[in-house]
């Protein structure tokens, strides 16, 4: 990071905090001067999209946080409060509550981005594992960050999620009852879920660190998958990727902005402006929309140790998924098949989404079984198979060459690459 | 033109994803609810003045004898995007009520008229004496309860949901089942206490009496004295007071909107003289 630094400190105050901490020169060298492809597509700008999103969240919570009151009896009047009498305490509650939800919108298009990519292939398997860590830690976030506002949802996602661990044998029970502080989801369930949603922001933030320095060790990926090879392939990052980025940003700020200024309440559930009754269950419970492909997987197998499994297991595949893809060629541009298998394999989720709002009866558990089975297979027999029987097409030699020849297929189709050679 | 169709490609799968994004709307069935107009819809939409002001004589002649508002205050009464009641007005309706003021210097608990700082006296001193006095059921209170009901819009009308900002489905629904009491059919069998009514959103009859009757409340602006004026007066009222800052956040929106437009213009022309002279 710092070595792509090429600064040399002029004055004298910069000389003397250099020599001791050459803090300048590695921001410069992670932010100013890193080299960076020059091939870089939009899909790329949503890592830099969700930085800013992290810190929004970061900082409107922190606002919250000083007029919200962790308490059964209170924190359902205290976010009322937040909503009526604290200056544009509305505004934060919206951004913070929306902002949940586009930070899921914008880590999918990342992780789909990653995977259409092969952002996740060597040398970059670190980065993807610790992204997988990262998403791990925001679904923990925000389903703590969801019980905070003690309506009825909060009350019965809380129980219905946390009761997915007694499904646990033998150490089942005691740990439902160790995460609730009780034996029910009550006033100790609130007050450490309020802790931890707290605290767990700042680990993310932590681990994004270490993802960030990871693929700048390596590089970033690019979307034709080649590795940068001379000073041609790549830019500075700034101005060029801070403007274009920056540009991203604000673009998905108007989005941003349009959920809460004009449908604040359309991601949410109407069910929690109900303040929570632990004695009325409320008709459907269904959990925020970005679990929903997760929650389909989990109603999905009969048995709920089985479910619970093949839930936990939906996220864990994706950690092995480095190894899983044996392709040699690593970006989905020029793989044919594998290009069709990825926007299947994105149709599933986004079928079994919906699948996860609807009732588990009928029609629904047998669509949600051919998805789950079709999720699973896609990591574990679809993508080993296609590194074998594809024939990729022609990938470019250099960054230059593809930028300079159009799409990057200019050669015939059937001269096949083989880029682990270069 | 390949990345461009790539980039719609990608840019349905992102609309696809939100799409699935409505968890209330999607889940399960619910009665027809017909939409109604309202002032207070779309990017522009304000409260009318006048009908929150009939619609909180409703409230306060008929419902709040059983329905509590305990979020809201009397000073909201005459805040900006309400129902336009000056301040004097409201001290005058605050009055009105007898409300606990704390205890005296011998420690006995006193009460007094409210003034603007007070909340709405609840009717009933807690659930269990509200149950009581009403065969069981819980008069549900109505600080968020025009945002606590949605009926499903279903596929795909969740989708264009987000396009036509509907976000009405609790005044639309409440407005449905105050006019929505009918006598039941032959083959329904109701139980003791309960009216039917085909809106009612968990089942076809619930424990509230039609509330409203032709003239029982006396407008003094000419508006009709119909029950379904009734009904529409009051569902926008409970909307303010489920979303009393409905006004300020679409006038906002509507700076935050042409800022941020103009801003991204200016970015990109920006971003794109940066990189005039590089291929990518």
């Amino acid at each position: 990071m710092a070595g792509h630094s090429n600064y040399v400190p002029q004055s004298a105050a910069a000389k003397w905090l250099e020599s001791r901490l050459p803090v300048i020169s590695l921001v410069r060298g992670s932010f100013v001067d890193f080299p960076t492809p020059k091939n870089l597509n939009y899909w790329w700008t949503f890592g830099g999209i969700l930085f800013f999103v992290l810190i929004a969240q970061i900082l409107t919570g922190i606002v919250l946080v000083m007029h919200y009151t962790a308490s059964t009896d209170a924190a359902f009047a205290s976010v009322e409060h937040i909503m009526r009498d604290v200056n544009f305490g509305w505004l934060l509650r919206y951004l913070h509550a929306n902002g949940a939800s586009m930070f899921f919108i914008a880590v999918f298009i990342h992780m789909f981005r990653g995977m259409y990519y092969g952002s996740y292939k060597a040398p970059r398997e670190i980065s993807w594992i610790l992204g997988v860590i990262i998403f791990l830690i925001m679904m923990a976030t925000a389903f703590m960050g969801y019980v905070l506002p003690w309506g009825q949802m909060s009350f019965w996602g809380a129980t219905v999620i946390t009761n997915l661990f007694s499904a646990l044998p033998l150490v089942g029970e005691p740990i439902v009852q160790w995460l609730w502080g009780g034996f029910a989801v009550d006033n100790p369930t609130l007050n450490r879920f309020f802790s931890l949603h707290y605290l767990l922001p700042f680990m993310i933030f932590g681990v994004v660190l270490l993802h960030v320095w990871a693929f700048h060790t390596t590089g970033n990926n690019n979307p034709t998958g080649i590795q940068p090879k001379t000073k041609q392939d790549t830019l500075p990052f700034h101005p060029y990727y801070t403007m274009k980025d920056a540009f991203a940003i604000v673009v998905f700020m108007i989005f941003f902005a349009y959920f809460v200024f004009y449908i604040p309440n359309y991601l949410g559930h109407a069910d929690n402006y109900i303040e929570a009754d632990p004695l009325v269950t409320p008709a459907h419970i269904v959990p925020e929309w970005y679990f929903l492909p997760f929650y389909a997987i989990l109603r999905a197998v009969p048995d709920k140790l089985g479910g619970v499994i093949l839930m936990f297991g939906s996220i864990a595949v994706l950690f092995v998924l480095p190894w899983l893809d044996t392709s040699k060629v690593r970006s989905g541009a020029y793989r044919p098949l594998f290009k069709q298998f990825f926007w299947i394999f994105a149709a599933v989720c986004v079928g079994l989404g919906y699948l996860g709002a609807m009732p588990a009866e009928g029609i629904y558990v047998v669509l949600a079984r051919i998805l789950t089975a079709y999720y699973f297979a896609h990591f574990l027999i679809i993508l080993p198979l296609l590194g074998f029987l594809e024939k990729p097409n022609a990938t470019p030699n250099s960054i230059s060459e593809s930028v300079l020849g159009g799409s990057g297929s200019g050669q015939p189709a059937g001269a096949v690459a083989a880029p682990e050679t270069k | 033109m390949n990345t461009m169709i790539k980039s719609v490609r990608g840019a349905m799968l992102a609309l696809a994803a939100i799409a699935v994004a409505a968890p209330a709307m999607a889940a399960g069935e619910g009665p027809h609810i017909e939409r109604q107009q309202w002032s207070f819809s779309g990017p522009f939409g304000t409260y009318d003045r006048a009908q929150l002001q009939r619609g909180f004589k409703v409230y306060k002649e008929v419902c709040a004898s059983c329905h509590g508002a305990k979020f809201l205050s009397f000073r909201n009464l005459a805040q900006p995007g309400g129902p336009g009641f000056t301040e004097d007005q409201a001290k005058v309706i605050a009055a009105e009520y007898i409300v606990p003021k704390g205890v005296d210097e011998y420690g006995d608990p006193v009460e007094g008229p409210a003034v603007l700082s007070d909340r709405w006296p609840s009717p009933f001193p807690n659930e269990t004496a509200a149950r009581a006095a009403n065969g069981g059921a819980y008069p549900p209170d109505f600080s968020t309860l025009a945002k606590a009901r949605a009926v499903a819009s279903g596929f795909p009308g969740f989708v264009f949901d987000i396009f036509t900002q509907y976000q009405e489905q609790g005044p639309d629904y409440i407005y449905n089942l105050l006019t929505g009491y009918e006598e039941p059919p032959e083959d329904v069998e109701l139980l003791a206490g309960t009216y039917y009514n085909p809106k009612y959103i968990a089942g076809n009859a619930l424990a509230m009496a039609p509330p409203l009757y032709a003239d029982s409340v006396e407008y003094t602006d000419g508006t009709p004295t119909t029950v379904e004026q009734y009904a529409k007066d009051v569902s926008a009222f409970m909307m303010w007071v489920a979303e009393p800052k409905l006004e300020e956040r679409k006038n906002l929106g509507f700076r935050v909107m042409i800022f941020l437009i103009v801003f991204a213009s200016l970015l990109y022309f920006t971003k794109n003289a940066i990189w005039r002279n590089v291929d990518h």
